[in-house]
C-alpha cells in the first residue's frame, strides 16, 4: 500500500493507504483525531470543516493522494496551537464560543469553528471585516439551531483574533 | 443583529419549606438514593368573559405531569455519591443530545449542596431495566420530573456532612454551615467535603430526613450557566458514539434497497466485495448488506460496488398524491354541535408534508456480540426498551446485554428508536466481530424516520362577538411510538375521562391542551398507514397543531373585527398566555409600520406546564423571496423573532434560551421549506441541501428571547416548546405579508425542487474528489 507523509497539527505523520481514501477517514479512522465530524461525506454538511495550509477544507472531499509532504491539514485539535495556545488555551474564536455558549449538542461545533476562523481571515485579506452577507454564506449546517449564537459568537471571535 | 437574553426579575413569593427523605446507601464513601413524593398534579385555569370550555384532557393531566407519574415508583433508584477528590457523581438516567440536561442537573446538585458546579459530574446512567418508565427521554420532561428527586439526593447528603462534621468537631450543626463545598466552622475554618467522604459513609442503609432550599435561599437555579461540556465541544474532545475506541470495532456500513424498507433476495457479487481494499466482512441482516472494512471510505465504495437483487418495500409505486389521498379517506367528521341560528361558520384546512428528525450525528452504533452477552454504545433516549428488544433479537437474557448511553449529536426524536443499535447488534452477530455502525447521510433521509404527513381541518362557529364551537380533526400517518414511550402514559393516562384509546390517540389528547376560551370544543386525532418509519419529531404534533390553530385564530379575528393581538388576548384561557404575548408584543413593537410584502405575525403555545409566544416579522418581498444561494432553498426570510417563555421555574435562564432558538430555527423550516418528497416508493432528499433544514442564508438577524419571571415552584419543559409558536406565527406572519393564507406545509413544498435527485442505486453517492477546489 502507498504510504503518504504530511503535516496534522504541527506534526509529520506517515499513513499506509490507497491514495483514494479522503482526508476525513485518515484522520478518524486511522490516525484517532476525531474532531472533524462525518455529518455527509460529499462536502455539504461541512462538519468536517478543518483548514489545509490555513484555508478552510472538507476533508470528506479530498483523497489522501492529494496531499503532499509540505502540507500541513490543521483540526479542531490544533487551533490554538496556531496562535500559540499552550496547555489549555484556547483559539480567541474558541473562546468567543465558549463566552456565548454556543454549542448544543455540539457535533457541528468544530467544523462551524474552523469555518469562522477562515472566514475572519479571508474578509481580512480582502481588507473589510465581515458583513451580515457574509454570515449568511456560511453553509455549515447546525441541526440543533445554534445559528444565531454562531453569528454573534463571529462577530465577538473576529475582534479578538 | 442583536440577541439578548433578558431574566426578568424574579418576584418575592410566598414559597412553603419543603421536607424531603432520602437514604443513605453502604457504600465504600458517602452515597444517597432518593425515595420521591408524588407531584401534585391537578391544576386549573378560569377565563372570565367569554364563553367558558370545560377543561380538556390535557388540562386535567397533561403529558408532562403523565411522565411524571409514571417515573414516580422508580425514582427512588437514582443515587449520588460523593468521592474523597470531594467530586459528586451522578449517573443520569436520560439521554442527552445537546438539550442541556446534564448542565441543569449539575445545578441542582450543586444548588442544595453547596457545591461549585465545576465539581458536580453528571454522567449517562447504562440502561438499568429495574428503572422501568424513569429511563425514558422525551417530551421534554426531563427536569420536571427530576427537580425534585435530584434536588433531594444532594440536600440529604450537604444535611450527612454537616452531622459527620459535627461529630468530628464537636461543633453543633446548627453552628456549622456549608460554603463552596466545604463544611465551615464557627472560627471559619473549612473542612472540605471530600475530606468527609469516607467518614459520611454507612454501612447499612439509613432513611436520613433532609430539607430543600426555598426559591430565595437559591444561589445557582435561575442564574444563567454555559454548559458544562462546552470547553469539550469547541475543543473537539467531547466524544460521540463514533469517537469511541473500541477494540476490533471497524467502520461498518449498510447496503440499503432502492424502495423503502425493501429486502435484500439476494447479494450477486459478495466475493468482489470481499476482496475491495480494506473490506474484512460483509453479511446480510433485515434492512439491508452491512459491510465492514478499515475505515468508512473504504465502506462507502464497498456499499457503492454490492449488486444486490432487492424485493419492493411496502410502499413500492406511492408518491405524495397517494398519501394525500389516504389522508383524506381517513379524516373524521366535522360535526359542529347545535347551534344558534344566524351562527357564522369558519372552516380551514391545512396539510403538512412529511419531515425529517434527522440529527447531524447519523443513526450510528457500536456493538460487540459475543456467545452469551452483548455490549451496545449509543446515544439512545429509551435504552430499556433497546436492550429489551435486542436481547429478544439475539436470543440472550436481558441481563447479558449491556447497554451504554453516549453523548448524542443532536436527537429531535429520532434517538427514541435503537435503529442503527439493533442493526449493530445483528451485524456483530453475523459478522462474529465488533463493528462500528453508521448510516450514511443518504441513508439516514432515505429509510430513517420521518414526522407524518397530516391534514388538520378546522371548523368554528361564531355568533355576535363570541365563539361558540371550536372542532380539530388532525388526519396523520400513523406515528411509531412503539419505542415504550406509549407504554409508560397508558397507564397512567387510562384515570382520565378519554375512554378506550390507541397509544398515539392517548399522547395526542394529553399533548395538545385548549388554549382559548371557544365554547363547545373537539379534538380529535385518527390515523392511517403504518407503513412508513416514522417518528415523534420534536414537539410531535403541536408545530401542525399549532400552525393551523393560529391561522384559524386570525381568521376569528378578521371576522371580530380584532387584531391578531387582540383576539388573542380576548379569548386565551389564562394569564400566563396573556402575559408572553404582552411581552413579545413590547418587546417586538407589534403593529409597527412595515413596508408592502413585510408583517408581523404573534401567537402563542402552552404545553409541558410552560408556555411560549412568538412574534415573527417575515419579508416576503421579491427581491428577497428570488435570492439566490448555491443549492439552496432560500424564499421568504424571517427577520426578526421576539419569543417569551415562561416554564415556572427556570434552572439555567443560558440554556433556556439556546433551547427557544433552536425551536424558532424548526418552527421556520417547517413552515417554510424543510419536507420530504415521496416519489415512486422513496424519499427523494438525500443530503443535507436536498432536505432544506434551515441555513444561515434563512436565519432572522435579529433574535431575541425574553424569559419570564417564575411564576411556579416547579420547572415545567422547555427543550420542544419553543417550535409550535414559532411555526406558527412565522405562518401567520407569512399569511399577513402575502395575503394568502397557506394551506400547506412547508409553503414551498409544490415548487420544483432545488436539487437534481441523486440515484437510489447505489444507494449512497461517491465522496466528492474535487475538495481542494473549494479551500477559502
Amino acid at each position: 500500500m502507498p504510504t503518504r507523509t504530511f503535516l496534522v497539527n504541527g506534526e509529520r505523520v506517515t499513513v499506509d493507504a490507497p491514495d483514494d481514501v479522503r482526508v476525513l477517514w485518515i484522520l478518524r479512522d486511522v490516525l484517532g483525531i476525531t474532531g472533524p465530524k462525518y455529518g455527509c461525506g460529499i462536502n455539504v454538511c461541512k462538519a468536517c470543516t478543518s483548514h489545509i495550509n490555513g484555508r478552510a477544507f472538507n476533508p470528506c472531499a479530498v483523497p489522501v493522494g492529494d496531499l503532499g509532504p509540505d502540507d500541513e491539514v490543521t483540526t479542531i485539535e490544533g487551533l490554538p496551537g496556531t496562535v500559540g495556545a499552550v496547555g489549555d488555551g484556547l483559539h480567541p474564536m474558541q473562546e468567543a464560543w465558549l463566552e456565548r455558549d454556543v454549542a448544543q449538542c455540539g457535533y457541528c461545533q468544530p467544523g462551524q469553528i474552523m469555518a469562522a476562523v477562515a472566514l475572519v481571515r479571508k474578509v481580512r485579506e480582502e481588507g473589510r471585516t465581515i458583513t451580515e452577507a457574509d454570515l449568511d454564506g456560511i453553509r455549515n449546517i447546525c441541526r440543533c439551531g445554534t445559528y444565531p449564537r454562531i453569528r454573534e459568537a463571529i462577530r465577538a471571535g473576529e475582534a479578538k483574533m | 443583529m442583536t440577541s439578548t437574553n433578558e431574566t426578568r426579575t424574579a418576584a418575592p413569593q410566598g414559597v412553603s419549606r419543603r421536607q424531603a427523605l432520602a437514604y443513605l446507601v453502604a457504600a465504600p464513601t458517602l452515597a444517597i438514593a432518593i425515595d420521591l413524593a408524588r407531584p401534585d398534579a391537578a391544576r386549573a385555569a378560569t377565563a372570565p368573559a367569554v364563553v367558558p370550555s370545560l377543561p380538556g384532557p390535557a388540562e386535567l393531566l397533561d403529558l408532562t405531569e403523565a411522565q411524571t407519574l409514571a417515573a414516580a415508583p422508580t425514582s427512588m433508584l437514582i443515587t449520588l455519591t460523593l468521592g474523597t477528590d470531594g467530586i459528586v457523581r451522578f449517573a443520569l438516567p436520560r439521554s442527552e443530545n445537546g438539550q442541556g440536561i446534564t448542565t441543569s442537573t449539575a445545578m441542582l446538585i450543586a444548588e442544595e449542596l453547596d457545591l461549585p458546579v465545576e465539581r458536580v459530574s453528571v454522567t449517562l446512567a447504562d440502561a438499568r431495566p429495574e428503572l422501568l418508565f424513569n429511563q425514558l427521554t422525551g417530551g421534554s420532561n426531563t427536569t420536571h420530573s427530576t427537580y425534585l428527586p435530584v434536588r433531594t439526593v444532594a440536600a440529604a447528603a450537604r444535611t450527612r456532612l454537616l452531622t459527620t462534621a459535627s461529630a468530628r468537631t464537636g461543633v453543633a450543626e446548627r453552628d456549622l454551615r456549608t460554603d463552596g463545598g466545604a463544611v465551615v466552622l464557627p472560627d471559619g475554618t473549612r473542612i472540605d467535603y471530600g475530606d468527609l467522604a469516607e467518614a459520611a459513609r454507612v454501612d447499612r442503609t439509613t432513611a436520613i430526613g433532609t430539607r430543600l432550599k426555598d426559591v430565595s435561599e437559591m444561589r445557582v437555579i435561575g442564574r444563567p450557566r454555559g454548559r458544562v461540556d462546552a470547553r469539550a465541544a469547541v475543543t473537539g474532545t467531547k466524544k460521540y458514539t463514533m469517537d469511541l475506541d473500541v477494540p476490533g470495532a471497524l467502520p461498518t456500513m449498510v447496503c440499503r434497497p432502492p424502495t423503502l424498507n425493501g429486502t435484500v433476495r439476494a447479494v450477486r457479487n459478495a466475493a468482489t466485495v470481499l476482496a475491495m481494499p480494506g473490506v474484512t466482512h460483509l453479511a446480510e441482516i433485515p434492512t439491508g448488506v452491512p459491510v465492514r472494512a478499515g475505515t468508512f471510505g473504504q465502506c462507502v465504495d464497498a456499499v457503492r460496488a454490492l449488486e444486490v437483487d432487492w424485493a419492493d418495500g411496502p410502499v413500492a409505486g406511492m408518491s405524495d398524491a397517494d398519501v394525500l389521498a389516504e389522508l383524506r379517506g381517513a379524516q373524521l367528521p366535522l360535526a359542529v354541535p347545535r347551534v344558534p341560528l344566524l351562527t357564522t361558520t369558519i372552516d380551514t384546512d391545512f396539510t403538512f408534508w412529511f419531515s425529517s428528525n434527522s440529527a447531524l450525528e447519523p443513526n450510528c452504533a457500536i456493538a460487540d456480540v459475543r456467545p452469551g452477552s452483548a455490549e451496545i454504545w449509543a446515544g439512545l433516549q429509551a435504552p430499556i426498551v433497546a436492550q429489551g428488544w435486542i436481547a429478544g433479537e439475539l436470543g440472550l437474557p436481558v441481563s447479558a446485554v449491556t447497554v451504554h448511553v453516549t453523548q448524542g449529536g443532536g436527537s429531535f426524536g429520532r434517538k427514541l428508536f435503537h435503529d442503527a443499535a439493533s442493526e449493530a447488534a445483528q451485524a456483530s452477530r453475523a459478522m462474529g466481530v465488533p463493528v462500528k455502525l453508521m448510516w450514511h447521510r443518504a441513508d439516514d433521509f432515505r429509510q430513517g424516520r420521518v414526522h407524518p404527513a397530516s391534514t388538520h381541518r378546522i371548523r368554528t362557529t361564531l355568533l355576535g362577538g363570541e365563539v361558540l364551537t371550536w372542532e380539530q380533526r388532525h388526519t396523520s400517518i400513523g406515528t411509531d411510538f412503539s419505542h415504550g414511550f406509549g407504554e409508560m402514559l397508558v397507564s397512567v393516562a387510562s384515570k382520565l375521562p378519554v375512554g378506550d384509546l390507541s397509544v398515539a390517540e392517548t399522547i395526542y389528547l394529553l399533548t395538545q391542551s385548549t388554549h382559548y376560551s371557544f365554547g363547545v370544543q373537539t379534538n380529535l386525532l385518527s390515523e392511517v398507514d403504518r407503513r412508513f418509519n416514522t417518528g415523534a419529531m420534536r414537539n410531535i404534533y403541536s408545530p401542525n397543531v399549532a400552525t393551523a390553530r393560529e391561522l384559524t385564530v386570525d381568521r376569528i379575528g378578521k371576522r371580530l373585527r380584532l387584531d391578531p393581538l387582540q383576539v388573542r388576548r380576548k379569548f386565551a384561557r389564562d394569564e400566563r398566555s396573556r402575559a408572553v404575548l404582552d411581552a413579545v408584543a413590547e418587546a417586538g413593537e407589534w403593529g409597527r409600520d412595515l413596508p408592502a410584502g413585510v408583517a408581523q405575525g404573534i401567537t402563542f403555545h402552552a404545553e409541558y406546564q410552560s408556555v411560549a409566544a412568538c412574534l415573527v416579522e417575515i419579508d416576503c418581498r421579491p427581491g428577497t423571496v428570488r435570492r439566490e444561494v448555491r443549492d439552496g432553498r432560500t424564499g421568504p426570510r424571517v427577520t426578526r423573532v421576539t419569543t417569551a417563555v415562561d416554564v415556572g421555574l427556570t434552572v439555567n435562564p443560558k440554556g433556556l434560551e439556546a433551547q427557544m432558538i433552536g425551536g424558532v430555527m424548526d418552527g421556520i423550516a417547517i413552515v417554510l421549506t424543510s419536507s420530504m418528497h415521496l416519489r415512486d416508493g422513496h424519499f427523494l432528499e438525500a443530503s443535507w441541501d436536498n432536505y432544506a433544514y434551515t441555513r444561515q442564508w434563512n436565519v432572522p438577524p435579529e433574535m431575541r428571547v425574553i424569559v419570564m419571571e417564575n411564576t411556579s415552584e416547579q420547572p415545567g419543559g422547555a427543550g420542544e416548546l419553543a417550535v409550535a409558536s414559532a411555526a406558527a406565527a412565522t405562518a401567520t406572519a407569512y399569511a399577513r405579508a402575502t395575503g394568502r393564507m397557506p394551506t400547506e406545509f412547508p409553503v414551498n413544498h409544490h415548487e420544483p425542487l432545488h436539487f437534481e435527485v441523486k440515484p437510489t442505486v447505489p444507494p449512497v453517492p461517491a465522496s466528492p474528489v474535487d475538495g481542494l477546489r473549494w479551500t477559502y
